[in-house]
């Protein structure tokens, strides 16, 4: 028994640090998925060095120059200008700064406590405690995300905290359900139920047995998600609940810019295809995560 | 059957109750009162005192829920403080152009959804499929405000091809309002004409609002279809030299419906809250811009019905996807009535 246990650890271990080898060979057979990686990569450094490396920075402050204002893309201002003059390209990739930032700090606020609850209430299975977290669950669930995370931050003043909380108070329960249903099952496999017959506590349990289980889909649904916590931000932006202006929030560029179309078209053109490229890049990293864990559902 | 059509209606009955609770508890937590909300900030203490004890904001709050409670029962949401109306009053008022929208959308949703999925499954790996598999990528990581400025912009305001913003032009004398739908009530005053561009004004921001459904729905139906073209029967049809479209649409189509409509009672409550941006971009006259307003004005009131009506709705939607699949699929009803 505890020389089969050592062969098995060897093994898994060996398996480890070849399955990260054969995870990325996976993921580069996917030449999307790779351009998407290497997209948000590129998207990723723009956003940290943005001070250092965008024309204007300046421009993402308060600031106004009515000499340039509205001007039409150009080798001088690869966007346009917007209409009190702010070269747009700059503007979007400190605009992205927020973005991430909202992508960063709304999962790691809402996943961890979503699986936390998921991971007890699959534990305990078919008790009380599972109606009660599930059914909690439901409720949040009973709203799309947008429309409470909306409601909330109305409630509340509207700028890139309270929008951050408010977003991750809606993502959780998406976890939760997630995670109650990969270890509603797991908790009856052998392993499991060996680990409980050895004596190990509930807590050894669900966070050393059940949680790494659940790990590969959590990742794949928090890269999933990046993209769509963004979309939810740059939407509560453009409705006017999020980033406040004059911070150059891409919803609240979007918003400015359409008040100007069709004649200025690029002060609203420009800022919408940058919302849409970093939520594809994190879309096709996602999918290829998802062949790499042959996850099915997330 | 009748068990599991109980349990379904009780669970989403504490859905609902629960979403009450909780909004309401929101709403209440949040810094600021809701009397001088309503009043303004000209009234005297005396009037907000009034005001206070009369919302009964002093009573704890157990007692001022169960007051709100009896009231929503009664149908009354309280006073906007935005449009100083009764909030039903305005919901009554703006809720069926949204509801002509979105059942447009969905049906449009519907109808090409399926349509591209049955042959994007059928001429697998074609350009067609490819396109599909673009499109789907696409639509999942484009923001539907971002959908609607691109249409409004390109077929609007360049090609001209498409009219304006808004439900009607301005020059256009609404029909008198018997449904709140705008393209069945100028049918009903016996004008088609009315009907006709009421009708064309609802294209653009359908579209903005079905573009993300069209391709997930899409690529649902192409899995099934895929999965469904390996077995036996179709073989058999085929060899039995039946025309193509018959095999597409009669029987390769029929076992594809039922994920596709689950997927589409969860698309309606989506689709309420994406009409949130495409009705701000087309300035439509609907439940959410008022919802939109509300929201940029801190009306309490309204925000808490809002999110209610948005509840109700897909709650409402919800269950009854779970009983119409319960007719289409009996494996769903066996097990239920198994458990």
């Amino acid at each position: 028994m505890r020389e089969q246990l050592k062969t098995d650890l060897w093994v898994s271990l060996k398996q480890k640090r070849r399955g990260f080898a054969k995870g990325w060979y996976k993921f580069s057979r996917n030449l999307l998925s790779v351009l998407g990686l290497v997209v948000l990569i590129l998207i990723v450094l723009a956003a940290l060095l943005a001070s250092y490396i965008t024309p204007y920075p300046e421009h993402a402050k308060p600031y106004t120059n009515f000499k340039d204002a509205g001007k039409p893309p150009s080798t001088e201002h690869f966007f346009g200008t917007d209409r009190v003059g702010r070269d747009i390209f700059s503007r979007v990739i400190f605009g992205y700064r927020f973005s991430l930032t909202i992508g960063i700090v709304v999962l790691s606020l809402g996943v961890a406590p979503g699986v936390m609850l998921g991971l007890i209430a699959g534990y305990h299975q078919g008790t009380w405690i599972e109606t009660v977290i599930m059914r909690i669950t439901d409720i949040f669930l009973a709203v799309p995300p947008l429309v409470l995370a909306l409601a909330i931050t109305a409630m509340l003043t509207p700028n890139l905290k309270n929008q951050m909380m408010a977003i991750a108070l809606v993502w959780w329960p998406w976890y939760s359900r997630l995670v109650f249903g990969l270890a509603s099952s797991l908790r009856n496999e052998y392993f499991v139920r060996e680990a409980e017959l050895t004596g190990a506590s509930k807590l050894h349990i669900m966070l050393k047995e059940i949680l790494p289980n659940c790990l590969a889909p959590v990742m794949t649904k928090m890269t999933l998600d990046m993209g769509i916590v963004i979309l939810l931000g740059a939407t509560l932006s453009f409705i006017g609940l999020g980033v406040q202006p004059p911070k150059p929030g891409l919803g609240t560029m979007v918003a400015e810019g359409a008040k100007r179309l069709p004649g200025e078209w690029w002060g609203a053109i420009f800022p919408a295809l940058a919302i849409v490229v970093v939520i594809l890049a994190f879309n096709l990293v996602g999918d290829g995560l998802r062949d790499v864990f042959a996850v099915e559902e997330v | 059957m009748l068990t599991f059509i109980g349990k379904r209606l009780f669970q989403s009955l504490f859905v609902l109750f629960g979403l009450s609770l909780l909004i309401f508890f929101i709403a209440r937590i949040m810094p600021g009162d809701p009397a001088r909300a309503a009043l303004g900030h000209l009234a005297t203490k005396e009037q907000v005192e009034r005001v206070r004890e009369e919302m009964h904001l002093n009573d704890p709050f157990p007692v001022q829920y169960y007051y709100w409670l009896r009231n929503l029962m009664r149908g009354d949401l309280g006073k906007s403080s935005y449009t100083r109306r009764p909030v039903t009053m305005d919901l009554i008022q703006y809720i069926p152009a949204t509801f002509e929208l979105i059942l447009f959308a969905t049906l449009i949703s519907a109808i090409v959804g399926q349509v591209t999925g049955v042959l994007a499954g059928y001429f697998r790996n074609s350009w067609l499929d490819g396109l599909s598999r673009f499109v789907s990528y696409l639509g999942i990581a484009t923001p539907s405000f971002v959908v609607a400025i691109f249409l409004l912009f390109i077929f609007s305001q360049v090609l001209k091809m498409a009219p304006g913003v808004g439900r009607l032009p301005i020059i256009m004398t609404p029909p008198p309002r018997i449904t709140g739908f705008m393209t069945l009530d100028s049918l009903l005053a016996g004008r088609p004409d009315i009907a006709l561009t009421a009708l064309k004004h609802m294209i653009l921001p359908a579209i903005s609002l079905a573009v993300i459904h069209i391709a997930q729905e899409g690529r649902i139906t192409r899995t099934s279809i895929v999965e469904n073209m390996q077995k036996d029967y179709i073989t058999v049809h085929k060899v039995h030299g039946i025309r193509t479209s018959r095999l597409l649409f009669k029987y390769l189509l029929k076992p594809s419906i039922i994920p596709t409509v689950t997927v589409m009672g969860l698309d309606f409550a989506f689709l309420m809250s994406n009409a949130f941006l495409v009705e701000m971009v087309y300035m439509w006259p609907g439940f959410s811009r008022y919802a939109v307003t509300a929201m940029l004005n801190k009306d309490l009131n309204a925000i808490v019905a809002v999110v209610l009506v948005i509840g109700l709705t897909f709650t409402v939607v919800n269950l009854l996807v779970d009983i119409i699949m319960m007719f289409l699929d009996p494996t769903i009803r066996l097990r239920s009535e198994g458990s």
